[in-house]
C-alpha cells in the first residue's frame, strides 16, 4: 500500500493485514511504555482543513506511539486561510520531507487529488474528506466489531472476518463519509449491511450498493442485527428541509430509549450499539442507549489510535508496495459504447 | 454578399478533393468564392495548387458555442488565440459567448468583440448576445440595439446560467422574432443544482460529490419548448446533455414546435465514470452524464433531433483546475478536438457519413446563427469557407500543442482520426498543411462581406 484514500478498493487481503496489525499495535497500548520505535526520524503531517480534534488527536496519538515526529498543520490560522492552494500547500509540505500527509478536507476527493497529483510523493492518509470516504473510521469499525463477534463465537480475532455478521447503519447516508466507508469495508470483510433513514438522507444511486436499503428502523431492528451503527445528525441538515423537524427525526430514526428497551425483548443480548462520535444525546441517540452496557463509543475510540497506528506503519515502514489500496482509475478510456477508441 | 476579396495570386486550385466524401474533384477558389467544381481543370499561370489526394472538402465548421473570454480574462484566451485554435480545429465562424467581463450585453460589447474578431482574421466571430442585464436574468438587455449593432447579433444567451424566470424567458423568446434572433437556453434548473459537482447517479453516491440530475436539465427544456410554442417563437437549447432531453427534444419537433438542439463533443464520448479520477479536467457544466446518455445523444444527433454539434469551449487558467474537484471550475476546451471526436463518435460508427457531418458542423449551426455566408454548399459561386479533412491520419491528443491557452481537454493523451489539413476562410487559406497560413489581411476585410 502507498496510500490509503478509501474502503472502496481495499482488498480483502489488505484489510485483514491492516486490522491484524492494529490487533499488534493495540498490544503496545497496554503496555507500560507505549512506545515503538518503528517510525523514528520519519516525519508525519496531520493537514486538517477541517476543525476534528477527535480524530486528530487520534492520528497524532498513533504517530507519537510509532516514535515519528509530529507536525500539525490546521487550515485555520495558516497560509491557506490566506488562499494558498493546496497544490503549493502540498509542495511545501513536500520540500519538507514529509513521509506521510494526514488529510482532512471539505472537499470529496482531496486525497485522492493529493496522492494522483504528482505535487508531493509522499504516502497519503485520508483522514476524512468532504461526504466521501473516511476509511480509518470504518477500520476502526470493523476491529470493534470484529473482536465483538470473535468473543461472540468464542474465537480469536486476529485473521477472522465479519462472515454473516449484520449491521445496521442508521441516519444520515447522504452526506455521510463514515457510511460509506463502512459499507465497503464490512461487505469485503463479510458482513450484511443495512442502511435506515429517512429517503431524502440516501443518495440517488443508493441501489448499486451492495446492502439492503430500508426506511423503517423498528422493522430493520426486528430482523435482528448484531450491531446498529448510529449517524450523527449534522446541524446543518436540520435547516435544509430534509426532514420536518429534528423531533419527527428522532421519533422515527432515533436510537431512543423504547428501542434499546426493544433490544432485551427481541433477545437481542449480544447486539451493540456504536457511534462515530461526537454523539447529539437526546437526538440520533438517546443517553440511556449511549451509555448503556451495549455501547462501544469508548472502545470505537481506543481502538482508533490503533488501527492508526497500523495505517502509518504499513504505509510507511510495511515494505511491500503490492496491493495500492489507491482507486486505479484509467483516465481518458473514452467510452464508447459502439466502438473502442482507436489505440 | 456584396462583394468578394482578392486572393493571391491567381486563387487556389484544390485538386482532387472528395466533396463530402464523394467523388473526387478539383475546386478553384478564387475572389472568396468557390469558382469552378470538377474533375481535370489546368490552373492558370499564378493559381497555387494544392494536391488533395486523400482529402475530404467539408464545408466550414461552425460553432454556435464558444468561449473566446475577451474582454476581461485574457489570461484565459483571447479573441485572437481562440480563433487561431478554430481555424485550426476547422471552424470558419464561432460564435463567441456572452459571458465575458464586461457582460457583452450592450452593443458597445458586441461591436469591440465582433471587431476584435475581425481584425484578428482567422474565423468570422460572431457575439452572441446576453438576454439579460449582467446574466443577471433580472431584466432584459437590449437585445434590439444588439441585433441592429455592426455585430448583427441573431443568437442571444445567458450561457452558464439559465433564464430560469419563466415569464422573463417568454418575453425575451417573443422579443427576438422582431429580428428573427433566437434564445440559446442554458437549461439548467438553479435549485435543483444549487451546489452541484457532476451528474447525479451511481458515481456521485460513491464519490460523495453534490448530484447535478437529469431533471433539472429536463424540467426546463420541457417548459421552454411549451413556451415557444405558446408565443410561436424560436428556441435553442444548448448543450444537451441527457436522454431524457432528447425524449422531450423529439416530442417537441414532432409537434412541430419550433425548437433546435446542440451537443458537445464531449457529451458524445465522455462519462461520468471518469470523475472516479476526481482530477477536475472532467469537470463541466452540463457534466458527462452516463454510457446510456452518450448513446441517446449520438442517436439524437444522427437522426436530426439534435441539429448540431456546440464546442462549448473553455479555456481556463490552469490554477483553476490544479486543485480540489470542488474548486475546480467548469469547462473543457473544445474547439481543436471537436473534429476528430465527431469523427471517431458518429463517423467511424456508422451513424453520420460525411454529408450528414457537414449538417451537424456547417450548415444546421448556420442555419440556427443566420449567418448567410456559412454552411453553404461546397457549389460554384458560393462563398469559399471550406476545409480539408485527412480522415485517415491519427494523432494524439496533447493539449501543450494546442493554440488554444487552455490546457483543460478532457481528451488529453487519446489518439482520436481525422487531422484538419487546410481551412478556407473567405477563400484565404487560414490553415496549410495542418498549420497556422496567415490570417486574412485587414485590407482585404474592408471590402469583403460587408453587411
Amino acid at each position: 500500500m502507498k496510500h490509503l484514500l478509501s474502503t472502496h478498493d481495499l482488498a480483502l487481503h489488505d484489510a485483514l493485514r491492516l486490522l491484524d496489525t492494529a490487533e499488534e499495535m493495540a498490544a503496545v497500548g497496554e503496555r507500560e511504555i507505549k512506545k515503538l520505535p518503528a517510525l523514528r526520524g520519519r516525519t508525519v503531517v496531520n493537514l486538517f482543513y477541517e476543525d476534528s480534534t477527535r480524530t486528530r488527536i487520534s492520528f497524532e496519538a498513533a504517530a507519537k506511539r510509532l516514535s515519528a515526529d509530529v507536525i500539525n498543520f490546521a487550515a485555520k490560522g495558516s497560509s491557506v486561510s490566506k488562499g494558498e492552494s493546496l497544490k503549493d500547500t502540498a509542495q511545501t509540505l513536500e520540500a519538507m520531507s514529509a513521509d506521510a500527509v494526514v488529510i482532512r478536507h471539505p472537499a470529496s476527493g482531496a486525497p485522492a487529488r493529493l496522492a494522483a497529483s504528482g505535487w508531493i510523493d509522499a504516502a497519503v492518509l485520508n483522514a476524512g474528506d468532504g461526504t466521501h470516504e473516511h476509511p480509518t473510521q470504518a477500520l476502526l469499525d470493523a476491529f470493534t466489531l470484529r473482536r465483538h463477534w470473535a468473543k461472540v463465537a468464542g474465537t480469536g480475532s486476529p485473521g477472522s472476518d465479519l462472515t454473516g455478521m449484520r449491521v445496521l447503519i442508521v441516519g444520515d447516508i447522504l452526506h455521510s463519509r463514515v457510511a460509506r466507508s463502512n459499507v465497503w469495508l464490512l461487505k469485503t470483510l463479510g458482513a450484511e449491511v443495512t442502511l435506515v433513514g429517512p429517503p431524502t438522507l440516501l443518495p440517488v444511486g443508493v441501489d448499486t450498493w451492495p446492502c439492503t436499503v430500508r426506511y423503517n428502523l423498528d422493522e430493520a431492528l426486528a430482523d435482528r442485527p448484531d450491531a446498529v451503527m448510529m449517524l450523527r445528525l449534522q446541524a446543518e441538515r436540520m435547516n435544509a428541509a430534509f426532514f420536518p423537524s429534528t423531533r419527527e427525526y428522532s421519533r422515527r430514526w432515533g436510537f431512543d430509549d423504547a428501542r434499546l428497551a426493544a433490544l432485551d425483548t427481541l433477545g437481542l443480548g449480544d447486539t451493540v450499539i456504536m457511534h462515530p462520535g461526537p454523539m447529539n444525546r437526546g437526538l440520533e441517540i438517546s443517553a440511556a442507549a449511549a451509555d448503556s452496557v451495549r455501547s462501544t463509543v469508548l472502545a470505537q475510540v481506543r481502538n482508533g489510535v490503533s488501527v492508526r497506528m497500523a495505517a502509518l506503519y504499513l504505509l510507511l515502514a510495511g515494505g511491500t508496495h503490492d496491493h495500492p489500496a489507491a482507486p486505479t482509475v484509467r483516465e481518458n478510456p473514452a467510452l464508447s459504447p459502439t466502438k473502442e477508441p482507436a489505440v | 454578399m456584396t462583394g468578394a476579396e482578392p486572393t493571391p495570386g491567381n486563387g487556389y486550385l484544390i485538386r482532387g478533393a472528395s466533396p463530402l466524401g464523394g467523388p473526387r474533384q478539383d475546386l478553384l477558389i478564387r475572389d472568396g468564392l468557390i469558382a469552378r467544381v470538377g474533375p481535370g481543370a489546368a490552373p492558370d499561370p499564378g493559381t497555387r495548387v494544392i494536391d488533395a489526394d486523400g482529402l475530404i472538402a467539408l464545408p466550414g465548421m461552425v460553432d454556435l458555442h464558444t468561449h473566446l473570454r475577451e474582454p476581461g480574462r485574457e489570461d484565459a484566451e483571447t479573441v485572437e488565440t481562440g480563433s487561431r485554435a478554430a481555424a485550426l480545429g476547422g471552424f470558419t465562424a464561432v460564435h463567441a459567448m456572452a459571458n465575458s467581463s464586461p457582460v457583452a450585453d450592450t452593443a458597445g460589447v458586441v461591436e469591440q468583440v465582433y471587431s476584435l474578431g475581425e481584425r484578428a482574421g482567422w474565423v468570422e466571430v460572431r457575439p452572441v448576445g446576453a438576454v439579460t442585464v449582467g446574466l443577471a436574468g433580472e431584466r432584459m438587455a437590449e437585445l434590439g440595439a444588439m441585433a441592429e449593432s455592426r455585430a448583427r447579433v441573431r443568437v442571444f444567451s445567458d450561457d452558464g446560467i439559465c433564464v430560469s424566470d419563466p415569464v422573463l424567458m417568454r418575453r425575451a423568446l417573443e422579443y427576438v422574432k422582431a429580428f428573427d434572433g433566437v434564445i440559446a437556453q442554458h437549461a439548467q434548473e438553479p435549485r435543483l443544482t444549487e451546489g452541484a459537482q457532476m451528474n447525479e447517479g451511481e458515481v456521485s453516491a460513491v464519490l460523495g460529490l453534490t448530484g447535478w440530475p437529469a431533471v433539472a436539465e429536463e424540467s426546463i427544456i420541457a417548459r421552454d419548448v411549451l413556451l415557444a410554442q405558446h408565443v410561436n417563437s424560436r428556441l435553442h437549447v444548448c448543450h444537451v446533455s441527457t436522454a431524457g432531453s432528447v425524449e422531450i427534444l423529439r416530442w417537441a419537433k414532432a409537434r412541430g414546435i419550433s425548437v433546435t438542439a446542440e451537443v458537445t463533443p464531449h457529451h458524445l464520448l465522455l462519462t461520468d465514470d471518469l470523475v472516479r479520477s476526481y482530477n477536475p479536467v472532467y469537470k463541466v457544466n452540463p457534466p458527462l452524464r452516463t454510457a446510456d446518455d452518450v448513446q441517446a445523444l449520438r442517436e439524437a444527433l444522427a437522426d436530426g433531433t439534435i441539429d448540431a454539434v456546440g464546442t462549448d469551449h473553455a479555456p481556463h487558467p490552469s490554477e483553476h483546475k490544479e486543485c480540489e474537484w470542488a474548486q475546480a471550475a467548469m469547462g473543457m476546451t473544445g474547439l481543436e478536438t471537436a473534429l476528430s471526436v465527431v469523427q471517431h463518435a458518429m463517423v467511424e460508427t456508422g451513424l453520420l457519413d460525411w454529408e450528414g457531418f457537414a449538417r451537424v458542423t456547417s450548415t444546421r449551426p448556420a442555419e440556427i446563427g443566420r449567418l448567410a455566408h456559412q454552411g453553404r454548399p461546397l457549389a460554384e459561386g458560393e462563398p469559399a469557407n471550406l476545409i480539408l479533412v485527412d480522415p485517415a491520419a491519427r494523432w494524439t491528443v496533447d493539449p501543450h500543442r494546442m493554440a488554444t491557452m487552455g490546457r483543460n481537454s478532457p481528451f488529453a493523451g487519446l489518439q482520436l482520426p481525422g487531422r484538419v489539413s487546410a481551412t478556407f476562410y473567405r477563400g484565404h487559406p487560414t490553415v496549410l498543411d495542418g498549420a497556422l497560413n496567415t490570417p486574412l489581411t485587414p485590407a482585404a476585410k474592408e471590402t469583403a462581406w460587408t453587411g
